[in-house]
């Protein structure tokens, strides 16, 4: 598209982005003593990626079978011990076969 | 030394990051941006949902406030990223710096980040980051040159790569600990009920994701409060 109608989008989305990241983590400086607060930052990265990844991992393939195969692939894969790497490529090979095998 | 096993750490993110960010680079394309526009979004955003989100307002032209409501719901998630880490960084990791790198507080980078034992130094983060800006950077250009001629077969299975990579994060602490194994039942409960219910239609997956974090973390933090030593595992 045209780049001077692309820009002031870009920088809307991207300075938006850069201030949500960068305000709470430059102007917290002490170390917080409140246990809940600290329980609560404790989960906080648990339970984004959980609800970041649950039920949209169903959704995100050609076909809810290949996309639950994928999803139980990457949970056995982790519950292993692998690395990031190894679970998300197990998951992509296995979304790959389960579609080749559906085609036939 | 920090530096060295940060870039290493960063390696298996920066390659998750390239095979997911071909699928955006092929979906800015289709919504009409240039390879070079597709690589400009990546490099100064490096978020995946943000991103997608804001390709989509960019395809039908919307409001300038509309593109930054969608980053603000659907980044918010890293505000509370941003205070989490702010708590783990060492003395020196302050001010500038922090207003410098904060700028890569991904899912991928803060929860490997979060991961560590001890405090985090500004270089091991540094090297975090470097390699899956690259990634992220140069998958994008691949999608959006290459992405149409690749078979569909394909970029359906470069869809899970990202969940995937959420999974390795997640599983592997659920299993040794059982309170995040509860909190994580709770929040998929949460997230599949605004999903699948009628009534929460409106809530955008921005949105959803939020309310799922907050309550479930929450909940957590009541029934089972974290000592501060066991912070670090």
């Amino acid at each position: 598209m045209d780049f001077m109608t692309f820009l002031p989008y870009l920088i809307v989305m991207a300075g938006v982005t850069y201030l949500i990241r960068v305000i709470p983590f430059v102007l917290i400086n002490k170390k917080i003593e409140n246990k809940f607060i600290n329980s609560f930052l404790y989960y906080i990265p648990y339970t984004v990626l959980t609800a970041m990844t649950f039920p949209a991992i169903l959704y995100a393939t050609g076909s809810i079978i290949s996309a639950v195969a994928g999803f139980l692939v990457a949970i056995f894969i982790a519950y292993k011990g692998k690395g990031l790497l190894t679970v998300a490529v197990g998951a992509c090979l296995a979304v790959l076969v389960v579609e080749l095998v559906m085609m036939i | 030394m920090d530096l060295k096993r940060g870039l290493k750490d960063g390696i298996p993110i920066a390659l998750g990051y390239f095979s997911v960010a071909i699928a955006f680079g092929l979906m800015a394309a289709e919504a009409g941006c240039t390879w070079f526009e597709a690589m400009l979004i990546s490099i100064t955003n490096l978020t995946s949902a943000g991103q997608f989100a804001g390709v989509t307002v960019l395809a039908h032209m919307g409001s300038y406030l509309e593109m930054a409501l969608t980053q603000l719901v659907i980044n918010s998630r890293y505000a509370l990223m941003g205070i989490s880490l702010s708590q783990k960084v060492d003395s020196k990791f302050k001010g500038i710096w922090r207003a410098l790198i904060g700028y890569a507080i991904t899912d991928e980078i803060f929860a490997v980040a979060i991961g560590q034992e001890g405090e985090i130094s500004r270089s091991y983060y540094v090297g975090l980051m470097s390699i899956p800006i690259i990634g992220w950077t140069a998958g994008t250009v691949v999608g959006a040159v290459l992405g149409n001629i690749m078979p569909l077969i394909i970029t359906n299975a470069l869809g899970v790569a990202l969940y995937g990579m959420f999974v390795a994060v997640v599983v592997p602490k659920a299993r040794e600990n059982v309170h995040v194994l509860a909190v994580v039942a709770v929040t998929l409960v949460i997230s599949s009920a605004l999903y699948y219910i009628p009534a929460f239609d409106k809530i955008s997956a921005g949105f959803a994701i939020i309310i799922c974090a907050v309550v479930a973390s929450a909940i957590g933090a009541l029934l089972f409060p974290v000592e501060p030593e066991k912070e670090g595992e």
